[in-house]
Order: C-alpha cells, then sequence, then structure tokens
C-alpha cells in the first residue's frame, strides 16, 4: 500500500521547467519610488498610482498575520522583484506576433494561444509573470458586448468600469495581503459581462510565474450586471526553484440583481521538493459581492499545489434572496501547509450558502479548513449548510478544522457536519480482494470523497484536477 | 459433490501462521476439489477466521510455515490482488463501506479488471447493465442498490448479500465465505443461501467458515471440518455438523 500511495502523491511536478526569455525587470525592493515605476510603465492614470500608493501607506502600518496554521520564515519584502515582463514590450496585432519561446511555453503547458487550437469554447487570458500576454476570442466575446481583456487593458480601454469596481469588494487596507496586492499589481483579468448577456464560453486565465525572485500580483475583476452570467476558470503553474515565491493575488467579483458567477480554480503552483524546500507561497484574497437581488456566486477550487497555502474564496451576500457557494478539495503532501476555506457574510434576507470543504493530507502536511458563516441581525431566514470532511494518507500528516459561526438574527438556520477519515487498510484490502490494484483503490476512494466538489467543476477542469489527484476517471463514470 | 477424479483446487499443508507475533494457525491441512463444498466450523478464536485472511493474503497475517497451491500455483507467492484475479474470493464478515464510490462503479472496474486478466474484452457501462441485472436477481436485490455508495448505510443483511453479489459477478474458482451467516435473519439467510447455491458448479469450490449449524441446513457441505486451536481437529460430511450442534464442541476439545 505505502508505495503505490506514495508513487501516486509524489509524481513529479510536470510544469517546473523554466522559460529562457529575455525579461525586463523592475530592480528587487518596494519603496514609493517603485511603485511610481510601475505605475508609469504601464502608463497609468493618475487615479490608479494615488489608489497604490494609498494602498502602500496603509500597508506599511499593518502586520503580516499571524493566525493562520501555517509557519514560515518571514518573508523579506525587500527582496522580491515587483516587476518582470518578457521583452520586448509592444502591441501585439495579432497572436501570431507572441514570441515565439512563450507560445512554445504554453503549449507545453497545455494553453494553446492559437484560438483555433484552444479547446473550444474558452476564451483564455494569459499572464506570464508580471503581465498578461494575450487574450483570445476578444472579438467574437465582444460582438455581444462582453469586454474580457487584461486588466492593463481594462484601465486604458474602460477606466470608468475599473475606477467604479476596483476596490469594491476587496478595499485596498483590507488585509495585509490585500494592501500589498493593491500596492503593486501588475496585471490580471478584466471580465465584464452587461446586462442580461448569457456569456456563450467558458472565461479563463492562466497564471504563469517564470522568473526567479519574482513574485506575481494579479489582479481580477468579473462584474456581472443584471441578469448576467458568466463562468470562469483560473489555472496557475510555476517553474521549480529552490527559493519562495510569493504569489498575493486579489480576485473581486460582482453580481448584480439576478446575475450569476461561477469561478472555478485549478492551482498546480509549485509546491517545494518534498523536504520543503523552495514553492510559492500563495496567499490570496478572493472575494464576491452578491450585490444585486437574486443573485449567485458560486466558487470551486481544486488546490493542489503552493507550498503554502492562505486562501478563503468569501461571498458577500448583500442582495435578498442571493446565493452563495464554496466547494473546495485541498490536497496536501511532504511538508505542504494549507490554510484555506471560506466565509459566507448573510447581510440580505432569505439569503442562503452552502460550504462543502475536502482535505486530504499526506506525508508530513498540513490541511487546515478555516470558515466563518456570519448571519448578521437583518438578515431573516438566512441559510447555511456545511460539511468539512478530511482524508488522511499514512500516519505523518495532519488535518484542523475552525469553523467559526455568528449568527444574529433568530430565524436563520445553520447546519454543520464534519467527518475525519482515513484510508485504511481493510478498505485497501477489500479492493486487493476484489482484484483492484492499490493504486486504482486509492484513485478510486479518493474521487469518491471529492465526488461533491467535482460534480461543481466544467468538463475540462473536472479532467484535469482529476488527473492532477493521480485519478482516473473511471470511478465517476458509473 | 464429491467426485475424487475432479480437479484439485486447493492444497493446503501445514500451514502456519502469526499475527503481532502470535501463531494462530499452527498446521492446518485441506484439500479442496472443484465441485465441493466445505465447511469450518469452531469456537471463537480457534483461527478459522484467520485462515480465511490468510488465504487471501491479509497483510496484517505472517505465513510462518506450510504450503498453499491454487490450481498449481504457489499462492502465497501472489499478491493479494493476483490472488483475486487468479479466481480466488473471500466473502468478509465485516464488509467495509466505501464512501462516495458506486456500487456499480466498483463492480464494473473489479469485473473488468478480471476481463483484462481473462484476456477478454471490458465491457462499457451499458453492456455490463445487462449482466449486472441478471445477478441482482442471485441475490434477490433492487437495482437501486448500484448506485448507492458501496455498503454505505447498508443493513447487515444487505451487505451480506452485497457480498454475495460481488461473488455472482466476479465467477471465482474458490469462493471463502467468512461467517456469511452472522447477523443474518431467516429471510435473509435463505437468500444469500440460494444465492450461493445457484453459483455453485462443478468447477468451482466453496469454503464456508460459520459457528452454526443452521446454513449448513440451505448450503449443504460435502465436508465439515472442526477448527480447534489452530488446527482441524476432526473432518467428517454434514451429519458432523448436526452432532456439534447436539453436543457442543468441547467433547471434541476434550479429545484433542
Amino acid at each position: 500500500m505505502s508505495t503505490a500511495l506514495h508513487n501516486l502523491v509524489n509524481q513529479p511536478y510536470k510544469h517546473g521547467f523554466v522559460t529562457d526569455i529575455e525579461t525586463e525587470s523592475v530592480p528587487k525592493g518596494l519603496s514609493e519610488d517603485v511603485i511610481r515605476l510601475i505605475s508609469e510603465k504601464k502608463s497609468e492614470p493618475e487615479w490608479l498610482l494615488e489608489f497604490r500608493l494609498q494602498a502602500y501607506r496603509h500597508w506599511l502600518t499593518m502586520e503580516n498575520p499571524v493566525w493562520a496554521n501555517v509557519t514560515h520564515p518571514p518573508i523579506d519584502f525587500q527582496d522580491i522583484i515587483y516587476f518582470a515582463q518578457p521583452k520586448p514590450k509592444k502591441q501585439l496585432a495579432s497572436m501570431d506576433e507572441v514570441d515565439p519561446e512563450l507560445r512554445r511555453t504554453f503549449e507545453k503547458l497545455g494553453v494553446p494561444l492559437h484560438e483555433q487550437k484552444l479547446m473550444a469554447g474558452v476564451a483564455v487570458d494569459v499572464i506570464f509573470d508580471s503581465v498578461s500576454v494575450t487574450t483570445t476570442y476578444k472579438a467574437k466575446l465582444a460582438e455581444v458586448g462582453i469586454i474580457f481583456c487584461s486588466f492593463s487593458e481594462a484601465v486604458r480601454e474602460h477606466p470608468e468600469l475599473v475606477k467604479q469596481y476596483l476596490g469594491s469588494v476587496v478595499p485596498s487596507g483590507d488585509n495585509f495581503y490585500a494592501a500589498l496586492n493593491s500596492a503593486v499589481f501588475t496585471d490580471g483579468s478584466f471580465c465584464f459581462i452587461p446586462k442580461g448577456v448569457k456569456c456563450p464560453m467558458d472565461l479563463s486565465t492562466y497564471f504563469r510565474i517564470n522568473t526567479e525572485g519574482s513574485g506575481q500580483f494579479e489582479r481580477t475583476l468579473i462584474i456581472a450586471e443584471e441578469g448576467a452570467s458568466v463562468c470562469y476558470l483560473e489555472g496557475c503553474t510555476a517553474p521549480q526553484f529552490d527559493t519562495n515565491q510569493l504569489h498575493a493575488a486579489v480576485v473581486e467579483l460582482v453580481a448584480l440583481d439576478n446575475a450569476d458567477i461561477k469561478y472555478s480554480t485549478v492551482q498546480n503552483w509549485y509546491a517545494g521538493d518534498e523536504n520543503g524546500k523552495g514553492g510559492i507561497y500563495n496567499f490570496v484574497t478572493k472575494r464576491g459581492l452578491c450585490k444585486g437581488i437574486n443573485s449567485k456566486i458560486s466558487w470551486t477550487q481544486v488546490e493542489t499545489g503552493s507550498a503554502i497555502t492562505w486562501k478563503y474564496p468569501s461571498c458577500v451576500l448583500l442582495g435578498d434572496n442571493s446565493t452563495g457557494e464554496f466547494y473546495s478539495v485541498a490536497l496536501t503532501n511532504h511538508l505542504q501547509q494549507a490554510d484555506t476555506g471560506t466565509k459566507m457574510i448573510h447581510i440580505g434576507r432569505n439569503t442562503r450558502s452552502k460550504i462543502i470543504s475536502k482535505g486530504i493530507s499526506a506525508g508530513r502536511s498540513n490541511n487546515s479548513y478555516r470558515g466563518l458563516v456570519k448571519v448578521g441581525s437583518r438578515a431573516h431566514g438566512a441559510r447555511n449548510y456545511s460539511q468539512c470532511d478530511s482524508m488522511l494518507i499514512g500516519d505523518r500528516s495532519e488535518a484542523s478544522t475552525f469553523p467559526t459561526i455568528d449568527v444574529q438574527n433568530t430565524s436563520a438556520t445553520i447546519e454543520h457536519e464534519a467527518s475525519t477519515s482515513k484510508i485504511g487498510e481493510d478498505q485497501m484490502f477489500f479492493f486487493a480482494q476484489r482484484g483492484i490494484g492499490s493504486e486504482e483503490a486509492i484513485s478510486m476512494i479518493i474521487n469518491g470523497f471529492c465526488k461533491d466538489v467535482f460534480v461543481h467543476l466544467p468538463m475540462e477542469f473536472a479532467v484535469e484536477a482529476t488527473k492532477l489527484l493521480g485519478l482516473k476517471l473511471e470511478g465517476s463514470v458509473g | 459433490m464429491i467426485n475424487k477424479n475432479s480437479k484439485v483446487l486447493l492444497e493446503v499443508k501445514n500451514l502456519k501462521a502469526e499475527v503481532d507475533g502470535i501463531e494462530i494457525l499452527k498446521g492446518v491441512d485441506l484439500t479442496v476439489r472443484a465441485g465441493e463444498v466445505h465447511a469450518i466450523m469452531g469456537i471463537n478464536g480457534s483461527g478459522k477466521s484467520t485462515f480465511s485472511k490468510v488465504l487471501a493474503g491479509h497483510p496484517d497475517y505472517a505465513v510462518t510455515g506450510g504450503t498453499a497451491m491454487f490450481e498449481g500455483r504457489d499462492l502465497f507467492s501472489l499478491e493479494p490482488e493476483e490472488r483475486a484475479r487468479a479466481g480466488l474470493f473471500l466473502a468478509f464478515q465485516y464488509p467495509v463501506e466505501i464512501p462516495g464510490v458506486s456500487n456499480s462503479a466498483l463492480l464494473r472496474l473489479a469485473y473488468n479488471t478480471l476481463q483484462t486478466e481473462r484476456g477478454k474484452e471490458e465491457l462499457d457501462p451499458l453492456e455490463f447493465e445487462d449482466l449486472i441485472e441478471e445477478k441482482l436477481r442471485v441475490v434477490e436485490m433492487d437495482p437501486s442498490f448500484l448506485s448507492r455508495s458501496v455498503n454505505e448505510g447498508f443493513s447487515g443483511g444487505e451487505k451480506k448479500r452485497n457480498e454475495i453479489l460481488q461473488m455472482a459477478v466476479l465467477e471465482p474458482r474458490l469462493a471463502i465465505l467468512d461467517e456469511t451467516d452472522s447477523g443474518l435473519d431467516i429471510d435473509a439467510l435463505r437468500i444469500v443461501a440460494n444465492g450461493v447455491n445457484s453459483l455453485l458448479t462443478p468447477e468451482n469450490a466453496v469454503i464456508m467458515v460459520t459457528h452454526y449449524q443452521r446454513l449448513l441446513n440451505y448450503i449443504v457441505p460435502d465436508y465439515v471440518h472442526v477448527m480447534d486451536g489452530g488446527r482441524i481437529v476432526r473432518t467428517g460430511g454434514k451429519e458432523l455438523a448436526l452432532e456439534l450442534e447436539a453436543r457442543g464442541y468441547d467433547w471434541l476439545r476434550a479429545a484433542a
């Protein structure tokens, strides 16, 4: 059993290569000058520079949070490259102008930049280090009024929208890493789905950190106007370096009346080696605002990478009858640490939320679920259902659950279920006795364990997630 | 049915095995031919469940002596899954629950693994559905069981029927039923026994491990073995079970 388990959870990281491409970066370190330089390089308007500087000044007064159930040496924020981009930087008229080296990189990662080669019906924005390389299907989306572009382009082309919504869900001083991101964010994706439009294809962003010593601070903003709906996918990888790299993103979602946003992530950042050397620190703030009545925001995440994950995709349920959902699978191995979960803030009447979290810990890893369900005094009839299950593989891994429930309205209904299980020898022997090898048995057990989450992933992502967890689809077909 | 000319499926000689350093089996001999039904009886701790687990290859047990040949192959040189693929089946005393894994997915994977082993075509879900429908009748199970997670929320009787369903699908050469009768009410016992009987052919064989004579009224054994202190101390025909029922085990223990 242990060999098969070992092989299964220790598959070598396939995306660990480095692209040899000339990059232009600002010197290491953070100061107002660096921020001005980033802003200048991106030819940003004055108000955005102000937004950055304000965030930076606020950040200087803040402390690195220590409440998460993770440990790491202090981060030297002066030892990080805050801006790196492939050279030369010029306006690309078409996809064919993308540097061939970059194109090969993304093809190797399974993200071809040619529209015709892309998986049918998925538009992709590709972020390499600090900048967006290209966005596909833009023209087609524009026909129905959808704006899907890099954040920088949105600042240039649609400043009024960016100005209106930037920081409206995650204020620049929200937390330590959100403040840092607000000060130095370099690019990201921007989506705007106008009133009444159902986005005809899935939108996707692919993040890649390439430069050693660089951090990635992207900013994603998705707005669904009244009656609009969109399904958004996010994927990420990074090369293998011995040093830790910081990824501190901010994602803001806004859903107006009757709008529906579904956001799915398959996170496969480099996790470090088996002794915990290297890997990404993934310190991310993701939050959705259900601003309108009957609006709905649904987060689905499969977290398999990163040395440390610190991430709580949350929903603020402001509009009456709005719905928030969080479906999560977090797999940790070796010395990986994950402290992840969600916050469901019920403010409007008859708001509903649902949390399904599945943590799998192997090796000597540490996997925590942390959640907050808060029901405000005006949230009459609010309902929440939470289910947090942990599975332990081997006897050196750890799983913890930190649920917080804060209810200020007596008409609320809150349900919380939790379980911890272990892949037991008896289960393995049962499978063996039916002729099923240990690798397939583990796949089947884990697949079964995660089923409630995988069903919420878009098809291609479900396949990728299943593969990522070293699973075969066999079990989910029946 | 006893036929001295039929093929030997299993031949165990002087088998010794231990768990956590404690010797449980102290020299077991047993020969099973195709077409035969054997019952192994004995009190708790006599070693009968250990015997079945050792044959199937449970990792908690270490073989310390003796041999077991299964259709001419050295059983102890095979991994547990290889023994299963070779046609050795163990119906568990306490079937485990596998949350989230549907019964039909498990059955199809197990069946297709075996098909591959036998050099035959795998069945797709639709073809498998036809096969399974017929097998469900063997144990009078409702098709709704197929979509439920393996043994999760099943009653004791349903779990045991589910074991026999797996046996029906996998068609083993030798099936070991480890206290399949325990915890069954009389109706479930009848269903399980009828199922097993319908699966018996001149080419396969069954070993039933049981405490009670009751099961043997439904599945009539050719041989009854009494195990005590890690050995088979007495072998007889079906009448031996009746004698045990009437007199208990003590007279045998005293004699041994």
